[in-house]
């Protein structure tokens, strides 16, 4: 196999380090606060403010730094809390069936069925609104999708010959979850990490806005979006902007997501044949 | 099997309505209050609780909710005494009009896409289309929204930017109306399905009934549609079923830019004003629609797969 | 009036001056926004009314929980569907003045106590019959009742009996009101036949519009109604008005001619959005007012010197350009302006001084940040004004923690239950309503606490008062006390910003109630 990187990955690879970079970097990098109103409402890109100003005359270029951070975090994390709660009890669903098959995916169903929007406000109601609350809730309601997922690809796998095989041997159903079943599951879930992350950026300012979660004058590049989306039609660059930046952090995470997927199936190509 | 799952279904269903009677009763305060706003005095909001039987204990408003469902009966609003059952029909029957049209021309297109991205994995078909799908599933909604109708409404006035419907409109003109945020669903589901499809088949591609199927000396594109997509579809149809289940419940946003009289603002208004009964319907309908899909997509995976079709 | 500022009104209407620039100079010559408003609309009033055509307008507001029950109308989207198929004794004009209605002579006995409506004869309802006394007196006892759950019935409660004699409507109350007409033209007390007992919201009323079809929150459809008493009203021969909530989506709908005119356009945008060629920017000033609500009995706000701080840290004049980019005017900490009948403009105005800010912050001996609880839906652009309002106060080294609160349930859970809140007020007509809802000890929306037992007194004696000029006094020294003393951080009165386009004619700007105090497509009329 060789070790050579696509040069689509490489460009993902480096948009996404520049991205957490500056994320790292931003109290150091931004050239202004993250609140502080520096400006009229909305000023085109100009020297002093490289990418133009905000709905309120904030430099767009120092939010968008600093927006980098609670949204890379953010959906980092529930993005991971979704995919190990959701991949680990699809595949035991699946692999353990029964009852325990029976009673989570029932339970998923019902966690689905009710409107997000009533879950959300319930939740901001019971709890106090804080960050742990936010990652937490955005990890659990998306890890119901994960688990179809996981489930029904698990199901396809578990009755493979080299699974019954394995079962045959006598290995530990947990052994089988991890060595036999995860590997040949793992394209089409890479796939959706890619997405999922990305579903979390937007999800993240969808409840910011309800009240549960990120505090102005904190940014998320979600929630820069909708502060100027007033300004869409426009074409006023300050609405324009955050959206290329979700869109530019889309596509890189993806063409990595692609690379693995690539490496991933070919793994199992020289497994199993 | 069916028998039970559908039993446990029925379970479910009314476990929801107990969270959602529930969960309304603990959000912060009643109907009268809201309907009343800023101009609720002390009297006017106790004569107006009497009046929608609010001063019940909660037990005995979701036994008679319950009752009167039991007999088919979904009651009136508490807001505006509207008949419920007659307005779910009518912005239900909507929802799905548009739910259908988005479907219709996403789903196949989707599919397509993903397969035409395997065929040419890796050249610039794949990356043209993957590009493309990612840039509109970052956008949320709200944006994809404004620029369709800056574009096919203000600046080239090809389609309405209102998409009203009513009763006794024909089936064309339906369309027509429907035309922008149908567009607009199709870009926002479009990505998360031709990615799924792309990655199940890529994994069904390295198998090895798939070198035998290549080594018959079948055209790419055949062995991909006929011999790897059949393999693949207990993943697509479960995103495509996550895909159809927003389609339905989830497009509040765009029905709110394009005016359209759906399920979902229906069921934001009413929540916002606590009107019980309505938001115990219209989330009984919600609740309804994932079972049924998750269903779906469970019994679609069984019969596409002769391994779990036959146990051994 | 002033000669020359008719004479600039005159060429506003005619377009030799915009209307900024008018503005501009009425504001030179001393008068105020409502009046220099007020003179424009009645220029533009002169051009003949032409008769027909289907008249669109797209309003945000609306709910699919909305009612045709005038008693429970409380946005602005049931506001105007109101006045459409209703209407009542007696409404207040642009210029302040009471305009005679359904009702054709209103008398008062010398103590304001007792007061009688003469009933307009000819009148009919939408259903043919005939407006009667009888008709009057059950709607408002309807509102007015044990049984009532109207808006209305908060003003009403000074009432004690309303009876039907030989055709005339008599009105007592427990105590004189000299502005009991005023109450009377509330939109919730549309006259509805039989008082609208048998069917609350069936949308009949003598209104210039029938009801057509109403899907709430949707789609409302009126026709003209044929035997409409008022020829000077109700042009169009149909009205087609559409609920948009979207801001963008609504300009859009005008922008692209689907609809005639809109409410609300964001002042962030209304400079954009009257580039285009065909549509005309309205911007009415008014009574409401965006405030920041203190509880006067609430720690660390029971102590003034701490509320004084937080007047003198907002930055009005910044609020005033980022937040309304011009459409409104600046507040100063008391629930009046310009467009209140008896109001003295001769009070200082309080401007952004942190050192006075600091200095008294540090008097009050408070210590750590301050929690101010915000959501949108407290007034268009709360939750950038809290973050503009964070950062003046961050000059004067004053913390402010802004909590965005869900917009579900603002107005039940933090409006009137939090310390420290933003909110808005539509105003009232009169200034004794205004501080009779919201400043008097026993106002149920008494939501700064404010507990004054003199300034109780002096609002009871200004109501009975008959001498104008004293009462003007009065009204003075309560709003100093109110700005010096009170609750209400008010760095804005928000005018009315809607748009028409050119097919649009017969508006005028009326600072009463949002699109002509809800009279925009009643008044107005399609160019042919």
């Amino acid at each position: 196999m060789k070790l050579s990187i696509p040069l689509s990955a490489l460009f993902g690879i480096a948009v996404t380090v520049t991205i957490v970079g500056v994320a790292v970097l931003a109290p150091w990098i931004a050239p202004y606060s993250m609140s502080e109103i520096v400006g009229e409402v909305w000023e085109p890109m100009s020297t002093t403010h490289l990418l133009g100003t905000d709905t309120l005359g904030r430099d767009l270029l120092s939010r968008l730094m600093f927006g980098a951070r609670t949204t890379l975090w953010i959906a980092a994390l529930a993005t991971m809390i979704s995919f190990c709660l959701g991949t680990f009890l699809g595949l035991a669903a699946a692999v353990f069936g029964g009852w325990i098959d029976q009673v989570l995916s029932r339970l998923v169903d019902l966690v689905m069925a009710i409107p997000t929007l009533i879950l959300a406000l319930v939740i901001l109601s019971v709890l106090a609104p804080s960050l742990t609350t936010l990652i937490l809730v955005m990890g659990l309601l998306d890890s119901t999708r994960v688990f179809r997922l996981t489930r029904s690809v698990g199901h396809d796998i578990v009755v493979m010959d080299y699974v019954e095989a394995a079962v045959l041997r006598g290995e530990g159903r947990l052994w089988i979850i991890f060595r036999e079943i995860l590997p040949n599951a793992l394209s089409p879930l890479i796939a959706e990490l890619g997405l999922r992350f990305i579903f979390m950026v937007l999800f993240l300012s969808a409840l910011s806005f309800l009240g549960l979660g990120i505090q102005p004058p904190e940014a998320d590049w979600g929630g820069m979006v909708k502060e100027n989306k007033d300004g869409i039609v426009f074409g006023i660059p300050a609405a324009l902007i955050p959206a290329a930046a979700i869109a530019v952090l889309a596509i890189s995470v993806n063409l990595i997501a692609d690379w693995v997927l690539k490496r991933t199936s070919s793994l199992k190509g020289g497994q199993n044949v | 099997m069916i028998a039970q799952r559908v039993a446990l279904s029925l379970l479910i269903l009314f476990a929801v309505s107990v969270v959602i009677f529930v969960g309304t009763e603990i959000l912060p305060g009643d109907v009268a209050q809201n309907i009343l706003g800023q101009t609720a005095t002390p009297e006017a909001l106790a004569n107006l609780r009497e009046k929608m039987g609010l001063n019940e204990p909660a037990l005995s408003r979701y036994l008679s909710w319950l009752g009167g469902l039991l007999q088919g009966d979904l009651g009136v609003a508490l807001t505006n005494g509207r008949d419920i059952a007659e307005s779910l029909i009518s912005r239900f029957g909507n929802t799905l009009f548009l739910a259908a049209v988005a479907a219709i021309m996403s789903v196949p297109l989707a599919i397509f896409l993903g397969l035409v991205a395997v065929r040419y994995r890796d050249r610039w078909p794949d990356k043209v289309i993957s590009a493309a799908t990612l840039t509109s599933i970052s956008l949320p909604e709200f944006f994809i929204g404004y620029l369709l109708m800056l574009f096919f409404a203000v600046k080239f006035p090809a389609f309405p930017s209102v998409a009203s419907v009513y009763d006794g409109m024909g089936f064309l003109a339906r369309l027509h109306a429907v035309a922008l945020p149908a567009f607009a669903l199709t870009l926002v589901v479009l990505a998360h399905m031709m990615r799924m499809t792309r990655a199940a088949v890529l994994n069904v591609m390295e198998s090895p009934f798939i070198e035998t199927a290549e080594l018959k000396g079948l055209s790419s594109f055949k062995v991909i549609y006929r011999h790897a997509l059949p393999n693949a579809i207990a993943p697509i149809v479960n995103v495509v079923m996550l895909n159809m289940a927003y389609l339905i419940v989830g497009v509040v946003v765009i029905e709110v830019i394009f005016v359209y009289p759906g399920l979902g603002q229906y069921l934001v208004d009413h929540v916002a004003k606590r009107d019980v009964p309505v938001v115990q319907a219209a989330g009984l309908i919600f609740a309804v629609i994932f079972i049924g899909l998750n269903l779906i997509a469970d019994i679609t995976a069984l019969l596409s797969n002769p391994r779990l079709r036959h146990p051994k | 009036m002033n000669n020359e500022l008719k004479h600039l009104a005159g060429l506003t209407v005619s377009g030799q001056m915009d209307r900024r620039a008018f503005m501009g100079r009425a504001f030179a010559l001393g008068a105020t926004t409502a009046l220099a408003g007020t003179l424009l609309g009645s220029q533009a009033k002169a051009a003949t009314p032409q008769k027909g055509g289907t008249l669109k307008i797209a309003m945000s507001g609306g709910q699919s929980t909305d009612s045709l029950d005038p008693a429970l109308a409380s946005n602005e989207t049931t506001f105007m569907v109101v006045k459409h198929f209703g209407d009542t004794l007696v409404e207040v004009a642009a210029d302040g003045s009471l305009e005679m209605r359904l009702a054709t002579a209103v008398e008062a006995s010398e103590d304001a106590k007792v007061w009688t409506f003469t009933i307009r004869e000819g009148v009919r309802f939408h259903n043919g019959d005939a407006l009667s006394a009888a008709d009057v007196v059950a709607t408002l006892r309807r509102h007015a009742g044990d049984e009532s759950q109207s808006g209305a019935l908060g003003q009403l409660r000074a009432v004690e009996t309303i009876e039907d004699q030989g055709g005339k409507v008599i009105v007592t109350l427990k105590e004189g009101n000299a502005d009991l007409p005023y109450i009377m033209s509330d939109y919730h007390l549309a006259i509805q036949p039989r008082g609208g007992l048998d069917a609350p919201d069936a949308g009949v009323g003598t209104g210039p519009y029938k009801v057509v079809t109403a899907d709430h929150g949707v789609r409302y459809t009126f026709e003209k109604f044929a035997d409409y008493w008022d020829d000077t009203r109700g042009h169009a021969d149909a009205i087609e008005m559409l609920i948009i909530s979207d801001d963008t989506a609504r300009v859009a709908a005008l922008q692209s001619g689907q609809v005639h005119m809109v409410n609300r356009i964001p002042p962030k945008v209304a400079g954009l959005v009257e580039r285009h060629p065909s549509i005309t920017v309205h911007s009415a000033g008014g009574r409401s007012h965006y405030a920041f609500l203190m509880h006067c009995n609430t720690a660390p706000f029971d102590n003034n010197d701490l509320r004084l701080a937080l007047k003198y840290a907002m930055d009005r004049q910044q609020m005033v350009d980022k937040i309304l980019f011009g459409h409104g005017s600046l507040g100063n900490d008391m629930p009046i302006n310009g467009a209140y009948p008896l109001f003295s403009d001769d009070i200082e105005q309080r401007m952004y001084d942190p050192e006075k800010a600091a200095a008294h912050f540090k008097a009050s001996g408070h210590d750590g940040p301050v929690v101010l609880r915000t959501a949108d839906t407290s007034f268009p652009g709360a939750i950038d004004a809290a973050q503009l309002f964070q950062q003046s106060a961050a000059a004067a080294g004053i913390q402010i923690e802004i909590k965005r609160e869900p917009n579900d349930g603002y107005w039940s859970e933090v409006w009137n239950k939090q310390p420290f809140c933003t909110s808005y007020w539509g105003g009232r007509p009169t200034q004794d309503g205004m501080y009779s809802t919201a400043y008097l000890t026993s106002a149920d929306w008494n939501d700064t606490r404010f507990f004054d037992d003199s300034f109780d007194a002096q609002l009871l004696q200004a109501r009975s008062e008959t001498d104008q000029t004293s009462r003007k006094a009065i009204y003075r020294e309560m709003g100093v006390k109110v700005r010096d003393e009170g609750g209400l951080l008010c760095p804005m009165f928000a005018n009315w910003v809607e748009g028409t386009t050119d097919k649009v004619e017969g508006w005028y700007d009326d600072p009463g109630q949002n699109m002509m105090n809800g009279f925009a497509t009643i008044k107005c009329w399609l160019k042919a």
